[in-house]
């Protein structure tokens, strides 16, 4: 099931020239910097914003096409703010409430997720009674999530809703939005600009600029593409998805395998068979032309240079291509030519730091 | 304590103000939403015309009034053509004085009122699945609630203290355009000051409570905002 939109917005002098189609499943991030028209196209989206001659198509759904356009209130979308616009004049329990009972008059059942699951996935049992101005910041984002997919929505939209709280309530409120991936069907469309949130989140990627869209794919191509920003700067990295296969009790170590070989890392209290999200900085990553046998490192694995781009004056990056999978490595310019680096040739990849996302 | 003609003057004093009242909160609402939420080029023109009776000399309003409600004025004698009273000296006549003179008290409050909700809560009420009339009801009327009590009390307090435009376009009938306002005056021009003590003094002690209310309860919604 995909999701198509085509839209045409003029604010001022700010124009949004969109034409989208993107997997109806899983975590999408629509990146960009601030003022490439992330939250224009998601309120477009939303139908918040008047964009004669739009098209959007939900699956086989409807929702806009020329002379036809379903009000907002008529779509099943869920849509969490970036500050949380918690209605100040009803008690936390009387936000979730309203937009479930008018879900329930339009549909006549409960939604996909019930009231009590949707609050325990959220955590927010002891503030059912409470007022909305006695909650903090983390909070009062829960509740709006909460209150968002109690509309029983089919379109999940978040606009940054992570970026108006500092730095601790984010990772208080990060694992919440995880577990909507994770336990949910509901397709989402997360709006954001910071990188480490679309690593943790995303299974597909529109990038924007400048109210165009730039290129759009899943997440693990995207961040290795090196003609995308991603690909670039100090945190350029790749994201691979492994399963936990087994724990080594003797050097407290936790094995994780992946289509080209297996990983070693720091014992984490996981479930065997449990899918992980693994990310590898390309600065991490070294490059040998033979297995090295002698060595502290762990995690060596076999790939095939794909293609070689400058990074500054000094500094190579290169993509990999481990059995499918698309990794990136940073040496220096260098070591490239005394390696004899060029697209197609085999090499070792020797990872010497993999950090686990989820 | 009062006498016979007093309590008709406080009774009809508190017939006009409620009646004013209610038909401003009633027929003012769309008028202060609309105000509240329009881009149109009419709007400074409209506001203008809401504050006009802010600045206007009440005798001005009185004098336009008792042309207009008269047997000859346009109002009055239409009035008369369809077989009824011109309305000039009746209680009719001083509602739809007083629902002129008090406009700005009710719809400058309810304005500012809904101006202050902003777009925010609309759109995520509209996102919720709430229409447009369901979203007004629901999120728009309760969260302007404090300027709804403002604008009921001042329109109150206003039209209780309303003088000049009675005078011209009711004149001192007791029990029939003979407010308190007018019978204070008329103690006074007869020299009998201890009634009109009595009077004005009641009148002072409720405005001022009245005032005192409004201002309590504004500061209470500011403080649990901030919350």
């Amino acid at each position: 099931m995909m999701l198509e939109a085509r839209f045409h917005v003029r604010r001022g002098s700010f124009r949004l020239e969109a034409g989208l189609s993107v997997p109806a499943h899983g975590v999408t991030a629509i990146f960009g910097e601030s003022g490439s028209g992330k939250t224009t196209l998601l309120r477009a989206i939303a139908g918040l914003e008047a964009n004669p001659g739009g098209y959007l198509r939900i699956g086989e759904t409807v929702w806009q096409d020329e002379g036809f356009f379903v009000p907002v209130y008529r779509r099943a979308l869920g849509y969490v703010f970036q500050e949380s616009s918690l209605f100040a004049h009803l008690s936390v329990r009387g936000n979730l409430e309203f937009g479930r009972k008018r879900a329930q008059r339009a549909g006549g059942k409960d939604g996909a997720v019930g009231f009590s699951e949707t609050v325990e996935l959220l955590g927010i049992e002891s503030l059912l009674p409470r007022a909305v101005g006695q909650l903090s910041g983390g909070e009062r984002q829960r509740v709006s999530i909460a209150r968002a997919l109690l509309r029983n929505p089919r379109l999940l939209l978040m606009d940054e809703p992570l970026t108006g709280l500092d730095l601790r309530t984010r990772h208080e409120v990060l694992p919440f939005i995880e577990r909507l991936h994770t336990e949910l069907s509901i397709p989402v469309l997360y709006v954001s600009h910071a990188p480490d949130e679309v690593a943790r989140l995303a299974d597909y990627l529109v990038l924007l600029d400048k109210g165009q869209i730039v290129a759009t794919g899943p997440i693990d191509a995207m961040l290795t593409r090196l003609d995308l920003p991603l690909a670039h700067g100090d945190q350029a990295e790749a994201l691979i998805e492994a399963v936990v296969a087994s724990h080594d009790d003797e050097f407290g170590l936790t094995l994780l395998d992946f289509p080209a070989g297996r990983f070693t890392v720091p014992k984490k209290n996981l479930r065997i068979g449990a899918s992980v999200r693994l990310r590898i900085l390309a600065r991490d990553v070294s490059l040998t032309l033979e297995r090295q046998a002698n060595t502290s490192i762990l995690n060596i694995f076999p790939a095939t240079v794909e293609e070689i781009g400058s990074e500054g004056e000094s500094q190579n990056l290169v993509r990999l291509n481990a059995n499918g999978i698309p990794i990136l490595s940073q040496i220096t310019r260098k070591s490239t030519v005394a390696l004899g680096l060029v697209p197609g040739k085999r090499v070792f990849a020797q990872a010497k730091s993999i950090a686990l996302l989820a | 304590m009062l006498t016979h003609v007093e309590w008709l003057a406080l009774s009809l004093t508190a017939k006009l103000a409620l009646t004013t009242t209610l038909i401003l909160l009633v027929f003012g609402t769309p008028l202060a939403w609309w105000l509240s939420r329009t881009r149109s080029r009419l709007r400074p023109i409209l506001e203008a015309v809401v504050a006009l009776p802010l600045i206007l000399p009440p005798t001005v309003l009185g004098f336009y009034l008792l042309i207009a409600l008269g047997p000859t004025g346009p109002i009055g004698g239409l009035m008369t053509r369809l077989g009824g009273a011109p309305l000039a000296f009746t209680f009719a006549g001083l509602v739809i004085g007083s629902v002129i003179y008090s406009l700005p008290f009710v719809i400058q409050p309810l304005q500012s009122a809904f101006s202050a909700i902003g777009e925010r809560p609309m759109e995520v009420a509209a996102t919720l699945g709430a229409a447009p009339f369901d979203r007004f009801l629901h999120v728009a009327l309760p969260l302007a609630r404090n300027g709804y009590l403002t604008a009921a009390v001042l329109g109150f307090a206003h039209t209780v203290g309303e003088f000049g435009v009675v005078l011209m376009i009711g004149g001192s009938i007791p029990g029939e355009t003979q407010v308190l306002s007018i019978a204070i005056y008329d103690n006074v021009e007869m020299l009998n000051y201890g009634r009109a003590h009595w009077l004005a003094g009641g009148l002072l002690v409720l405005s001022f409570c009245m005032l005192m209310v409004v201002f309590i309860v504004n500061r209470r919604f500011i403080v649990g905002r901030a919350g």
